[in-house]
């Protein structure tokens, strides 16, 4: 009788062990080692920017980066927007700063490996990124000109080490530039050529010593990354890296039936590129179209890749080059964000249209068709339990 | 109050079940070590055939996943009007996701001469996703014996992707689709 039992125990005890063990199948297991952060690669030098890995660029930037000097009214900066104990973002459906902008901030983590900027893709490099709210009169409202003064008056021996002597601006106005108000244009248009090269030159390198600072902003190890390398090197998975049922099947569903990797790819959980996925406008904001509109904007940007301000050779220029511009397939198309961390930070989507994982896992499943161009989304059958389940797995991308 | 309780439920207990697990255990004890094994043994294989049963139900109602024939992924192929020998391939060697790569077109006759000056157009998209190339590829130089250099080509995502080439020569024009799978 006692051998029986223990024989039936066994048995009880191998169906077990044989519902707990994640089972994936070799293309399962592929998808998900090119998900962790393991297979990221190292950081790209950035050509565009010759400041991008010196230290003291990146310090600077780290000062103008939290300095609310940096704004037309002195009480904005960029981390007012994007909050270093935040993920660099504010938890806002629309970001605020000196106004209400019509855009959620974007985290941070790993934008320096981004190849467009913004929900759009308005920029092309993070130093042509940087320098764009601090003209924007809803964030940072300040003009270029006001900057670089700034910059001569309060860190000047700190630029000049790095960046090599700042021109003379005894001649400079006090405020121009050639995006601000019509009396900061016409103070812009009145200056000679080399006033403005010699303003858009320091207002260039603002740019690039900010970016050399977020370049070192990069996404950490999450439960997902330790569940992941476990299972790619065959260990037992122990503590916080074993996944429940439901969070293996929120990750099986992820990578297979729910669709979600094929944006949500790689290390980042993102393909970098834009995407129609039928998210409804805001009531009240102005119109937004997305990334058919901001490809004239970075063709019109001085500070492209292209420009004159760039370091390098143009060879660092393809992603501008070879651009699409006029499909309609850019109609309402935002950047793919990356997952990782977004399960503590709603509301979600490029105007905080969604306010939890459950109404974005809800949003795909349904698949509601575009109020302008064709969404990418099909409709998708979904239970309740598959919607926890997804929602689960994102969760251990973000602890 | 414990002591009684476990006491009462006992007692129940003999009365429901009490007479045969008396008697079968007045049978194992005059059965011989032999026969118990045997029991052991066949107790085992109904298990494991139970088992196999269930699997086996398992197996046989799931649906099937049906394994569509992929996509003609050939890199070298006869243009649709039949007038080139076109080949399309990564410029060196490998195609990576989400990288700006150069790949190579290579367009003959089909008596093998290189065929020079020819303009040509790049389109194509994904299928099975209804959009475009996230990038606008073109031919930005002519690298001689027939072939071409095609900059910006970028797949951000694995799956079915196409690229149609509009290929206009002197001995006319032509197009050629080539479909490339991550």
């Amino acid at each position: 009788m006692r051998r029986l039992s223990c024989f039936l125990a066994l048995v009880v005890a191998v169906i077990l062990a044989g519902c707990g063990k994640p089972d994936f199948s070799d293309a399962e297991k592929k998808t998900i080692a090119s998900l962790a952060l393991s297979s990221l690669p190292a950081l790209k030098p950035d050509t565009t920017n010759r400041f991008a890995d010196v230290p003291a660029a990146a310090a600077l930037g780290s000062t103008l980066f939290f300095d609310q000097g940096m704004s037309g009214n002195g009480t904005v900066s960029c981390s007012t927007c994007h909050k270093i104990d935040r993920q660099f973002q504010d938890d806002l459906p629309q970001a605020v700063g000196v106004g209400r902008t019509n855009r959620r901030t974007m985290p941070l983590a790993g934008v320096a490996r981004d190849p467009w900027f913004f929900w759009d893709g308005r920029r092309d490099s993070l130093w042509a990124q940087a320098l764009t709210p601090l003209e924007n009169p809803l964030e940072q409202a300040g003009n270029r000109a006001a900057y670089a003064l700034y910059i001569k008056a309060r860190f000047g021996e700190r630029y000049e080490r790095i960046f090599g002597p700042l021109p003379d601006f005894s001649a400079t106005p006090l405020n121009a530039s050639p995006l601000g108000s019509d009396a900061e244009k016409a103070a812009w248009n009145a200056m000679s050529g080399a006033q403005r090269d010699a303003i858009n030159g320091v207002f260039a390198n603002i740019g690039k010593a900010i970016a050399a600072f977020e370049r070192s902003i990069e996404p950490v190890p999450t439960r997902f990354d330790r569940f992941a390398l476990d299972l790619a090197t065959g260990a037992e998975p122990e503590g916080d890296a074993v996944f429940s049922k439901q969070e293996i099947l929120g990750l099986k569903l992820f990578i297979g039936k729910a669709n979600c990797v094929t944006c949500h790819d790689g290390p980042r959980f993102t393909d970098n590129s834009f995407h129609n996925t039928g998210v409804p406008p805001v009531a009240g904001l102005p119109p937004d179209r997305g990334r058919i509109d901001a490809v004239r904007q970075v063709e019109a940007d001085p500070f492209n890749c292209l420009g004159a301000f760039r370091d390098g050779d143009a060879g660092a220029c393809g992603e501008l080059r070879f651009m699409v511009k006029d499909a309609s397939q850019l109609i309402r198309a935002y950047k793919t964000p990356s997952l990782r961390g977004a399960a503590t930070r709603p509301p979600y989507m490029h105007a905080g249209q969604f306010s939890s994982l459950d109404e974005v896992v809800a949003h795909y499943a349904k698949a509601a068709p575009s109020v302008e161009g064709v969404s990418e989304v099909h409709p998708l059958q979904l239970s309740d339990r598959e919607r926890a389940a997804l929602v689960a797995f994102l969760k251990t991308l973000a602890e | 109050m414990l002591g009684k309780q476990s006491f009462f439920r006992q007692s129940v207990f003999l009365q429901a079940g009490g007479m045969r697990s008396v008697r079968q255990s007045v049978v194992c004890r005059r059965g011989t070590g032999l026969a118990s094994i045997w029991r052991y043994l066949l107790a085992g294989l109904g298990l494991a055939a139970l088992l196999v049963g269930i699997l086996a139900v398992v197996y046989l109602t799931a649906p099937r996943s049906v394994q569509p024939a992929g996509p003609d992924v050939s890199r070298t192929k006869n243009t649709a009007a039949g007038l080139f020998v076109a080949s399309f391939a990564p410029e060196r060697g490998v195609v990576r996701q989400g990288e700006l790569q150069s790949w190579l077109l290579t367009l003959k006759t089909k008596a093998g001469a290189p065929v020079e000056g020819a303009a040509i157009a790049v389109s194509g998209g994904m299928p099975l996703h209804s959009h475009g190339l996230p990038t606008s590829p073109q031919a930005t130089d002519y690298l001689g014996d027939g072939r071409y250099r095609i900059e910006g080509v970028k797949f951000t995502m694995s799956g079915w992707w196409q690229l149609h080439f509009a290929i206009s020569a002197a001995a006319g024009s032509d197009t050629v689709l080539f479909n490339v799978v991550l």
